[in-house]
């Protein structure tokens, strides 16, 4: 059931989207959502569609995974067409009937969003599907290094991360083998009322919790025998080196980016 | 008649996508009602999975597990209903514990099987008795207890829905040599009350040689073997191939014995082993030197 959550999940590999350094690929990232959402016309969305295809492919993770991870969104998905298609009133009439009236304006503006919501997310999910969490939150801890100068505790922020999506699949398991020890003793999870079933969550919630403490005090312990006390003088075992190809990626981005937005602007 | 049978049961992990994995693969089993059985296999060899299956915790992939010979999957509903007639406790099962009082955990299988406060209560008490929990026990926070009480209040979390199969994965997992005797002795206690049918799941052969009748040996998903006790230890070699072993006293016997000391096969208790030494002693003494 948990199981199923791909979001933020790692699917070891070793493709050209796998080898690629962390850091640029946060960037590429971000330039990615930038250009996804730059301009009104469709040619300009299309040159992120083009860009998030051609990474994908060059992932070499199935696509099945992909359509798994927009599953959850569909609710949201069919909200935001909705409120589009029915509350832009602009352009040509299509159908009218009482208050309600679709029109071309509205029913463009509602693929766009949805076009735009599934392009976002398969991309994002790209990168932590490609990009290990600790090389994720390493790359991360670089990119924010210059907030050093202003005593912002990088290094801890990083650390937390890593511990977090570190301990994100543990606890799920543990969740799991709860729920199941309290399904053998007749726990019922999914019927009866709202009142019940939030009842039904605390044997699950509080030997869950009980458990996290334990392992946050292990580990704050397992950390201190080895003598961990931050980023004082710690090098890295694995040192990020950019090398051509990660520049070339940027550069593609950069180009995809300008065109995007020269199509924005001249169409 | 079998209680419990399965046919064909396959089970796989995330199918579907690269972590794929064949967990149970087409076993084919008949358990016994009434009968006590040991389930041994290495790490990985889909014991725990395999169990999982008996009271409908995971759908098989394909198969079919039969209650009494009914699919237990036959209708969804009655899910609930297989759980309460076998009952599984869980590898460190005193992570599940939640309420506050001893008592009120015990009783949270019992509440929902729908039974009335006297009965709950009635059973609750009868089985902190087979466990040898205090009734002074009872009244206290579970997670004030060491480890070897709160794991039985867990195991009693479950007998307490009087299972007609009860199924222990690992009861005696990190526990003192102490501790590990007195569950085991508490879970014969438990059989010979009550007559069912228990399979307990262990890595230790001593544990197994002990209390069950049959042993049930796993190997990648499938079943290599499923026979009385003594026959499964005969086969010291098979069984060694697998990662797995036979109790070190059955051992120490065929060393005895490949030295002429004329000991029984099928030796896989202390108890035996001294019995039958000291037979071979009086023999000896009697005057006949066959030792």
């Amino acid at each position: 059931m948990l199981k199923d959550i791909t979001i933020g999940q790692y699917f070891p590999g070793d493709s050209l989207l796998h080898r690629l350094d962390a850091r640029f690929k946060i960037v590429m990232t971000l330039l990615y959502i930038v250009m996804l959402f730059m301009g009104e016309a469709f040619y300009s969305l299309a040159f992120g569609m083009v860009y998030c295809i051609a990474a994908l492919l060059l992932s070499r993770l199935p696509v099945k995974l992909f359509f798994k991870s927009l599953k959850p969104l569909i609710p949201i998905l069919l909200f935001t067409a909705v409120l589009d298609v029915f509350f832009i009133t602009d352009g040509t009439v299509y159908l009218e009937a009482g208050f309600l009236k679709i029109t071309e304006e509205g029913v463009l503006t509602a693929v766009r969003m949805v076009v735009r919501i599934i392009f976002l997310i398969v991309g994002s999910s790209l990168l932590t599907y490609t990009t290990s969490p600790i090389q994720l939150t390493d790359a991360i801890e670089r990119l924010l290094a210059p907030l050093k100068k202003v005593h912002f505790p990088v290094h801890s922020f990083a650390m937390m991360m890593t511990i977090a999506l570190r301990f994100i699949p543990t606890l799920m398991e543990e969740t799991d083998k709860i729920i199941a020890a309290q399904k053998a003793r007749g726990a019922s999870f999914d019927t009866g009322k709202l009142t019940d079933k939030a009842k039904a969550l605390v044997p699950v919630l509080i030997p869950l919790f009980v458990s996290a403490f334990r392992r946050a005090e292990e580990l704050a312990t397992a950390m201190e025998c080895r003598c961990y006390r931050g980023d004082i003088g710690r090098t890295k075992m694995k040192q990020m080196h950019a090398c051509m190809r990660d520049w070339i990626a940027l550069g593609v981005t950069l180009l995809l980016l300008c065109c995007a937005a020269a199509a924005a602007v001249l169409l | 008649m079998a209680i419990l049978r399965t046919e064909e049961l396959t089970y796989q992990y995330s199918a579907g996508t690269p972590f794929e994995k064949t967990a149970v693969d087409h076993v084919n089993l008949e358990i016994e009602e009434g009968a006590f059985v040991g389930v041994i296999g290495s790490t990985g060899s889909g014991k725990s999975t395999l169990m999982q299956h008996f009271n409908g915790l995971l759908r098989p992939t394909s198969g079919t597990v039969y209650l009494d010979g009914t699919d237990i999957w036959e209708d969804k509903t009655k899910i609930r209903d297989v759980r309460f007639q076998v009952g599984l406790v869980f590898q460190y099962p005193e992570y599940q514990l939640f309420e506050e009082t001893v008592f009120r955990d015990i009783a949270y299988g019992p509440k929902n099987m729908g039974l009335t406060e006297n009965e709950v209560k009635e059973r609750v008490l009868e089985t902190a008795e087979l466990v040898g929990l205090d009734e002074e026990i009872l009244a206290q926070s579970p997670f004030a207890l060491s480890g070897g009480q709160k794991r039985r209040v867990a195991i009693a979390g479950v007998m307490a829905l009087r299972p007609r199969i009860l199924i222990l994965d690992e009861p005696t997992a990190g526990l003192d040599p102490m501790g590990r005797e007195d569950i085991l002795a508490e879970i014969r206690a438990y059989h010979k009350k009550t007559g069912g049918t228990v399979l307990l799941v262990s890595h230790s052969m001593e544990d197994v040689a002990k209390c069950a009748g049959k042993i049930l040996v796993m190997d990648h998903g499938s079943v290599f073997c499923y026979e009385d006790t003594a026959a499964v230890f005969r086969r010291v070699e098979q069984l060694e191939q697998l990662g797995l072993s036979v109790p070190q006293v059955t051992k120490i016997c065929a060393e005895l014995r490949k030295r002429g000391i004329p000991l029984g096969n099928d030796i896989y208790t202390v108890q035996e082993a001294v019995r039958q030494l000291a037979a071979c002693y009086k023999a000896k003494k009697g005057g006949a030197s066959v030792c």
